[in-house]
């Protein structure tokens, strides 16, 4: 590994020096609607200026998925295309690991928790790697970093 | 306000013609539609031209620079899989301004094969795979599967959709397949994004289809009321705020909205509506859609396609055109080529699939991202 700090995978993932990564919502003082990245202006109430960063939860739970079979040239399948509602709010998108994926091994409203890694080795054109988050069952006992 | 009809429509057969271009393919169905009411390029008065390939390309023109440079304005609409049904609106909005008395619509596309949706976007690495998948066929088993947590809706419910309009496509020889697909079949073809099977995604494929739209004086004038249908509703919405908004597009909410602003304009409930023609880009959206269009109550979906009520013969047949499942779906021409599928019904002249004594269908469309487009269309003569 080099000594290069990876770069986030999106830039509602936060890598803070002194502490764990974490997801940051944008949620609306006015109305309480939650957003993942920077916005000046409330879609749900059309409020300004009322945008706070707000740290959210590690855990949540499945809300749905698909398992998918055919993607885009040179991405690796099967894998499971999860989406979560993180515990206190914020919903978010991700690949659900540590799971065959397989429809009898994946329940609606299984608790996950939101765990972070190398975004799968890519890297962009130069050469920097990535950190990536995940989703994985709270019950299990594999995959642990 | 003057009521606006239908007065010709038609689409040319769906299929794969690389060889050809959009607005040659555009072109075609123009003239179509222009010769199933016997007027010509010159009679129209403006046109809207619906194409998503190429939004930037002034297909209307080049369209037009085939068939009849007249000098009429053309506008020129992109609106995601909402695009023909925009540019329909389009046309039937100026007639309703008093802008025109005869108006033409064209929807076209030409597609290729292949995965749509999941394009990388953003900076840094490709997000495909990595934070779970933006192709159209996972974003629409996630839909559906929404419903599934709510309701058990199973695999093999969703997978009688594709059954269904398979067979309903045997009997419409504008549709891009005309092949039975058993349940086994639909169920055992390559799954693509559980629950979507190969066979539960819609077919990429060219089409194109055209209306001409006229103002009833002029109907009266020309005397084409014979074949005419008249246009009850026509409603656009987008995508109200949800929740789940920014991961997950909603295709609910927009069309609950759209159904009850067009039962509202029409003036009759979906207990009056004959036949459908339904966005059934998966057939895990099918499922979703009887509920917002309020054919079945909340819930109910399931057991309607258990009983067969939407098929051909039953209470309320959905998509008896084949649907985009396998028909086809040809982004730009779609919303076009289900008004023309309800209008030939309610002319009577639907053949083997014709649904008996139509008097009103609907026709529906969602854009992701998003854009509902709803007709009623209502039988005249």
């Amino acid at each position: 590994m080099s000594d290069a700090k990876p770069l986030p995978v999106v830039d509602y993932l936060k890598l803070p020096d002194d502490g764990d990564p974490y997801l940051e919502g944008q949620k609306c003082s006015n109305c309480d609607a939650i957003y993942l990245g920077e916005r000046t202006v409330c879609s749900k109430c059309g409020a300004r200026d009322t945008i706070e960063a707000v740290k959210l939860s590690n855990q949540g739970k499945l809300y749905v998925y698909s398992i998918v079979y055919r993607s885009f040239p040179g991405i690796e399948v099967p894998y499971i295309s999860a989406i979560v509602d993180l515990d206190g709010g914020g919903t978010v998108k991700g690949n659900l690991i540590n799971v065959d994926p397989a429809p009898e091994n994946i329940e609606f409203d299984m608790p996950v928790e939101v765990v972070y890694r190398d975004a799968l080795g890519r890297k962009d054109k130069d050469g920097n790697s990535y950190l990536s988050y995940f989703f994985q069952p709270i019950s299990s006992k594999l995959g642990t970093s | 306000m003057s009521d606006v009809y239908v007065v010709g429509v038609d689409m040319i057969k769906f299929g794969r013609f690389p060889e050809r271009t959009v607005p040659d393919l555009g072109a075609e169905a123009a003239l179509m539609a222009l010769d199933d009411c016997g007027l010509t390029i010159q009679d129209m008065e403006a046109l809207y031209c619906g194409n998503l390939g190429q939004a930037s390309g002034m297909v209307g023109q080049r369209l037009l620079q085939q068939i009849g440079q007249t000098g009429m304005p053309v506008v020129n609409c992109a609106n995601a899989c909402a695009t023909g049904a925009t540019a329909f609106r389009e046309a039937w909005t100026s007639i309703k301004a008093g802008l025109y008395d005869l108006t033409l619509a064209v929807g076209v596309e030409q597609m290729g094969k292949g995965l749509l949706g999941g394009g990388g976007g953003g900076s840094g690495i490709p997000k495909e795979g990595l934070l779970g998948s933006g192709t159209m066929p996972a974003v629409f088993a996630e839909a559906g599967q929404e419903h599934a947590r709510q309701y058990g809706t199973t695999f093999e419910q969703f997978a009688k959709v594709s059954v269904k309009n398979h067979h309903h496509s045997t009997m419409n020889p504008k549709a891009m397949y005309q092949i039975e697909t058993p349940l086994d079949t639909v169920m055992n073809s390559e799954m693509i994004s559980y629950p979507n099977t190969k066979l539960m995604c819609s077919v990429n494929v060219d089409g194109s289809a055209a209306a001409v739209l006229a103002s009833e004086k002029k109907v009266k004038e020309l005397g084409l009321m014979s074949r005419a249908v008249k246009v009850r509703a026509s409603v656009l919405t987008s995508d109200p705020w949800q929740e789940r908004d920014l991961v997950m597009p909603d295709v609910n909410s927009c069309t609950r909205n759209a159904a009850a602003a067009a039962y509202e304009m029409a003036g009759i409930g979906p207990e009056d509506i004959d036949l459908v023609e339904l966005h059934d880009c998966f057939a895990t959206a099918e499922i979703l859609h009887y509920e917002n269009l309020g054919l079945c109550g909340d819930g109910e979906a399931g057991r309607m396609i258990d009983d067969g009520e939407v098929a051909l013969g039953g209470r309320i047949p959905v998509n008896v055109s084949g649907g985009l499942l396998s028909k086809g779906h040809p982004l730009g021409a779609t919303g076009i080529a289900n008004i023309y599928e309800v209008s030939t019904h309610l002319r009577g002249e639907a053949g083997g699939r014709q649904v008996e004594g139509a008097r009103f269908g609907m026709t529906h469309v969602i854009g992701l991202g998003s854009a509902c487009g709803i007709h009623i269309l209502e039988k005249v003569a």
